[in-house]
């Protein structure tokens, strides 16, 4: 399997994105530059974290229009699996690859710390590690991760299956108290209507290896690893 | 989209001179706005009902054709100005 993780100025989770796919995969992903319009032919495409372009405009706005952007919309509509995570979400969602649109947390305030989710979707390349109805313990760090989709297109997202991930407590309950950001319906996490773009708000890549203080992320990357090999 | 958007072609050497006001969608909550109501209260100020916080854009460009420049002008909020999936744009010219 080959995957590749996006870099651009202000992306800071990049390298945690490359030690959780190597550990995966046993081999290298591949650092893309922004600015390169073409990269190698690869499994998965991957966009970290951070703040891209320093947020300016609007969080993930400045990434989703640059080179390199537009080869991934170009090769996700081809069926090539992306993954989003954190400000990679919120350049997906920027992009339209994936509907909605992720906007200042409710209480205004940059969270960080773990958070529990109930995994809603496990019948794709990004979640087959995991169990439908399973709880997570996975890290947020955002300021701007509050989901917001009209109400039509939040039903769409629930009739088609595509919530992947919803903000629960531990035993998977989905209360307003679990929800970090204000997100609609709890939505932690979206598929896209093809089931092969991916982007979520909580960062498994940070707690993918014992070290760090759990592994609840690691099936995530182990999972991609046994789909896409 | 861009409702109530004036046209004033004021055409001064060879610019057109372009403001774009950026808000959210009625519906959209705006947790900032609703901050900023709050601390206008405690300020003393009593009866702001409500408060809508957005964005102003302004832009010089060297098309000088009035309805040029609004098409090009309409092309840039759709693509990048504003996020149209939760915010309206409008477009001056002056």
């Amino acid at each position: 399997m080959k995957a590749c993780v996006i870099v651009f100025p202000g992306s800071n989770c990049d390298r945690d994105l490359q030690v959780a796919l190597r550990n995966a995969m046993g081999s290298e992903p591949e650092m893309v530059w922004h600015g390169d319009s073409s990269f190698c032919e690869v499994d998965l495409i991957t966009v970290p974290g951070g703040f891209s372009y320093g947020d300016y405009l609007r969080a993930g706005a400045m990434a989703a229009k640059s080179p390199v952007m537009r080869e991934i919309i170009s090769r996700a509509k081809k069926g090539v699996p992306v993954l989003g995570i954190c400000n990679g979400f919120q350049v997906l969602t920027e992009s339209g690859l994936l509907p909605g649109a992720l906007m200042r947390n409710a209480n205004l305030k940059y969270v960080c710390k773990d958070v529990h989710l109930k995994v809603e979707a496990s019948d794709t390349p990004f979640t087959q590690g995991y169990s439908n109805g399973g709880v997570l313990r996975i890290p947020v760090a955002h300021h701007d991760g509050n989901y917001f989709a009209n109400d039509g297109l939040l039903d769409e997202l629930e009739s088609n299956s595509q919530i992947a991930f919803r903000y629960s407590d531990s035993d998977g309950e989905l209360t307003e108290d679990a929800n970090p950001n204000g997100s609609l319906r709890n939505i932690a996490g979206i598929l896209n209507r093809e089931r092969n773009v991916l982007g979520m708000m909580p960062h498994p890549e940070r707690l993918a290896d014992p070290t760090l203080g759990g592994t609840d992320g690691k099936a995530m990357f182990s999972g991609l690893v046994e789909a896409l090999s | 989209m861009c409702a109530g958007a004036r046209v004033k072609p004021k055409i001064q050497g060879t610019e057109v001179k372009a403001k774009i006001h950026v808000t959210l969608k009625q519906g959209v909550l705006d947790p900032q706005g609703k901050a900023v109501q709050h601390a206008l209260g405690s300020l003393g100020f009593n009866g702001v009902e409500d408060v809508r916080q957005g964005k102003f854009i302004e832009l010089e460009l060297s098309e000088t054709d009035p309805s040029k420049a609004r098409a090009s002008l309409e092309e840039m909020c759709k693509q990048l100005l504003a996020n149209t999936v939760i915010e309206n744009y409008s477009i001056e010219l002056a």
